[in-house]
């Protein structure tokens, strides 16, 4: 039998291939699995992309440095503020801008904010993928109140478009402090629930302890990084190896552990919340005075030269690697995309497990499928 | 020694059930803790942020006047060019000819309300509008014209 795509295809005795997606409701997207499978085990693994594919590297080649921002809101749609951050770091460090401080500080707090309602998104969507339906409902509510900030300060609830090159495109409104206050202690309480309703579930246990191995000389040949990779023992938070904004004025654990497996990863996560709202809890009270945005001029033009910062989004590291003719518009943009690197290393964590498995595997590797494929 | 682990195992997995069914079940008795937003039934009282980026719209004064200069600023910042600027040339009370806009053409379609013709706007003639039930039964009816007809630009406004 012939297959699609590639040489490869060919089936030993036994073997038959079925199509996960791209409308399958566990990919969270238009992911296509083509699954090689002997009985319900997992053989052989190939992602087919390509379903979402928008051309936001070529469509930033004739917009301006402070118009491309904008799509990088759709590519990882749930951590838009770290993205936007990220660009916007890049084209500073092509002009060689010092941003303000109170900018600083409030990206890292709104990025920490991402973060946690990011991470709250995927341990609902994870109940969901396993087969409980309640936590969804429980992590929404706390993340409709960090989305309430975001809608209150950024003036949209996802593709917020809020870090602009010099900084942020307006201040922050006057309720912020209160409200990102009494989100924290809301969010600080409800931890426990989460724990309780899922963490400690047998059913949790049993579904991801053990499976979706990987190790973490594999994370590092594949190139897997953030959760999914300190969940398997390796050092990659860019916020302590490499700071940028306002991480180096703050203190938090890098949550590692070496389980490398499905559970591990969703401890790591479950950990990340914690120290998100004690990185916000730090800084939300000094929040300097000052200008939010450092001048730029009314058409930015990079140097001629190459560009690149990498920032840590939920999901792990996105780099924006930036090639400036010294025109007004980039030459050339790359994003090193986590997820494209995460889901490389499918493949070798579900090999041999079987199928069920697999949407764990999927659901603790926290795909966002625009971003793997942008 | 079996028996004792396969007993264990029962009781561990039955109690944190049952600690998870207890946070279901404090809902449960709690109704007042429960968010849930009725949206088609609470229109009348849903009241979105101020910064909401619903929809670029142009406000017009009493007499109806707006602040647009056409400078084009604004077309020049959108990425997608949804804003459109036709001008006209007008000639004012003392003979002198003044640039004026024709039509303020905003294809609501192709908005992506990232907010960049906003801040690029020198006279803050255009603003966010916290709509967002923008549904209509026909494509054409997305292409909006912003300044109202016959309406001037303010004085005092360069
Ligand atoms: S909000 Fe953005 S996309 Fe919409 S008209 Fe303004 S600049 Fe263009
Ligand atoms: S809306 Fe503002 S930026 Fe656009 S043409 Fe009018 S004055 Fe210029």
């Amino acid at each position: 039998m012939r297959g699609l795509i590639g040489e490869d295809i060919l089936t030993e005795e036994g073997e038959f291939i079925i199509n996960m997606g791209p409308q399958h409701p566990s990919t969270h997207g238009v992911l296509h699995l083509k699954i090689w499978l002997d009985g319900e085990t997992v053989k052989r693994i190939q992602p087919n992309l390509g379903y979402i594919h928008r051309s936001i590297e070529k469509m930033s080649e004739s917009l301006s440095y402070r118009n491309f921002i904008f799509a990088t809101s759709r590519m990882d749609y749930l951590a838009a503020h770290v993205n936007n951050e990220a660009c916007a770091l890049t084209v500073e460090k092509g002009l060689q801008l010092e941003v303000p401080q109170r900018a600083k500080v409030i990206r890292t707090i709104l990025s920490e904010l991402t973060r946690l309602q990011s991470h709250q998104l995927w341990w609902g969507c994870t109940g969901l993928d396993l087969g409980g339906v309640t936590p969804f409902f429980y992590a929404f509510r706390e993340r409709e109140a960090i989305m309430e900030i975001f809608e209150e300060t950024c003036g949209a609830r996802l593709t917020q478009n809020y870090m602009v090159p010099g900084g942020i495109m307006y201040d922050v409104h006057p309720n912020f402090q209160k409200r990102v206050k009494d989100v924290m202690i809301q969010i600080k309480g409800k931890f426990e629930e989460y724990d309780n309703i899922m963490t400690g579930n047998v059913i949790l246990e049993n579904r991801l302890k053990g499976v979706g191995y990987l190790s973490k000389e594999d994370a590092l040949s594949y190139g897997v990084t953030g959760p999914t990779a300190r969940a398997s023992g390796l050092s990659c938070d860019l916020r302590k190896s490499n700071p940028y904004s306002a991480y180096d004025q703050v203190q938090f654990d890098e949550i590692l552990d070496t389980g490398g497996d499905c559970y591990a990863r969703y401890m790591v996560r479950m950990r990340e919340m914690r120290q998100s709202v004690s990185i916000i809890e730090q800084l939300i009270d000094n929040i300097p005075e000052g200008d939010f945005q450092a001048k730029t001029k009314n058409v930015i033009k990079l140097p001629k030269g190459e560009f690149y910062q990498r920032v840590e989004t939920p999901r792990g590291e996105l780099g924006v690697f930036i090639v400036s003719d010294g025109a007004a518009s980039p030459y050339r943009i790359k994003y090193r995309s986590p997820g494209f690197s995460n889901l490389s290393a499918l493949p070798i964590m579900a090999k041999g497990g079987k199928i069920g498995d697999l949407v764990a595997i999927m659901a603790t590797i926290d795909l966002v499928i625009p971003d793997i494929d942008r | 020694m079996f028996l004792k682990e396969y007993f264990g195992t029962i009781y561990k997995s039955v109690k944190s059930l049952l600690i998870g069914m207890k946070v279901t079940g404090y809902y449960f008795t709690h109704l007042k803790e429960i968010q849930t937003e009725e949206y088609p039934d609470n229109r009348a009282t849903l009241k979105m942020f101020d910064r909401f980026k619903g929809e670029v719209v142009m406000p017009h004064d009493e007499n109806n006047e707006h602040r647009c200069t056409g400078c084009q600023a604004c077309e020049i910042a959108c990425p997608n060019g949804t804003i459109k600027i036709i001008t006209k040339q007008e000639i004012l009370a003392d003979g002198k000819k003044k640039k004026r806009i024709d039509t303020f053409v905003y294809r609501l379609d192709l908005c992506t309300m990232c907010n960049l013709c906003v801040v690029a706007c020198p006279s803050d003639a255009i603003v966010m509008a916290q709509n967002f039930e923008h549904s209509v039964y026909d494509k054409k009816q997305l292409k909006k014209i912003l300044n109202n007809p016959d309406s001037k630009l303010m004085a005092g406004v360069e």
